[in-house]
């Protein structure tokens, strides 16, 4: 098998790779968005006892 | 001598914190490697349908996704009655952690299918049973976010968004037997546990492998957003302070 035909998926690449990519996307999006919140719940309580 | 372990201290939302920060790369490496592996299968490996050609290789997303979605619902209406029950805030904000994954699971089902329908049955969406009250799902999860945003004391949308995420919880039989009790574009049941799955082995193997990978990866999710809610509702206490202050 080579890559273009990998890449080709017998004609339906655009529904299986749109599925795979899009999913991909989510889960990176998630995965970043979770984190800020975690760093930036972090620095409001560092922030407030400075004051 | 007995040593005991007092379930009840990691109830509270201070010693559950640190717990769940040790957890997560448990949780997070399995699914990476799980997903490495179930993609591989799925995508190199599998061959291809007899009768859909590679548009069936979207089942290895789409499938986890969906179980996904309609799995995290019923846990978090879990925590939401333990939340109602106990008067619990480390099950509320489980629930609340909970739903943001749940509705990603949810669009990526929709979406998935969406993709596949379009192949397998010439049309991206029909207003069939098992689709509309996968949509009805989203928006449950959608609406439970929602609630409690909107509720600016955090104990009252406890309550609220609890009793919400309950009355929604008889969406997700409808979804599962939607394929039985209807009749529906979209098909029955791939796997079940009462009959001989229908698929070949090595799809069932990847399918399975996908499906513990978003397990997996749900988990880790949940215990980061988890620790992030734990912060940001018990800000005002001295312990989130030291918490926030260490390295982990």
């Amino acid at each position: 098998m080579n890559l273009a035909d990998f890449f080709a998926m017998g004609g339906y690449g655009f529904y299986v790779w749109g599925s795979y990519a899009v999913t991909a996307a989510l889960i990176a999006v998630e995965t970043v968005l979770v984190r800020w919140r975690l760093r930036s719940a972090r620095e409001a309580i560092r922030a407030s006892e400075q004051r | 001598m007995f040593r005991s372990i007092n379930w009840f201290k990691f109830a509270s939302p201070a010693s559950f914190y640190p717990v769940a920060g040790h957890l997560i790369p448990w949780f997070a490496v399995p699914a990476a490697l799980l997903a490495a592996v179930g993609l591989w299968l799925g995508l190199v490996v599998a061959p291809t349908d007899a009768q859909q050609g590679d548009a069936y290789r979207i089942i290895f997303i789409h499938v986890p996704a969906a179980w996904m979605s309609m799995f995290l619902y019923l846990v978090m209406a879990a925590w939401c009655a333990a939340s109602l029950t106990f008067n619990a805030r480390l099950a509320s904000m489980m629930a609340q952690a909970l739903a943001p994954t749940g509705a990603m699971f949810t669009v990526v089902a929709l979406w998935t299918g969406a993709l596949w329908g379009r192949p397998a049955w010439g049309t991206y969406w029909a207003w069939d049973a098992r689709m509309t009250s996968e949509l009805i799902l989203l928006f449950l999860y959608l609406g439970y976010m929602a609630l409690r945003h909107a509720i600016d004391e955090p104990r009252r949308a406890d309550r609220a968004s609890a009793v919400l995420a309950l009355v929604g919880a008889i969406n997700v039989p409808i979804i599962y037997f939607s394929v039985r009790w209807w009749n529906t574009l979209h098909q029955g049941a791939t796997v079940s546990l009462t009959s001989a799955p229908k698929m070949a082995s090595i799809m069932l193997v990847a399918m399975l492998l996908m499906s513990f990978a978003a397990w997996f990866y749900a988990i880790a999710v949940t215990l980061i957003r988890v620790r992030a809610i734990i912060l940001e509702r018990e800000r005002r206490t001295t312990w989130a302070g030291d918490l926030a202050g260490a390295a982990r």
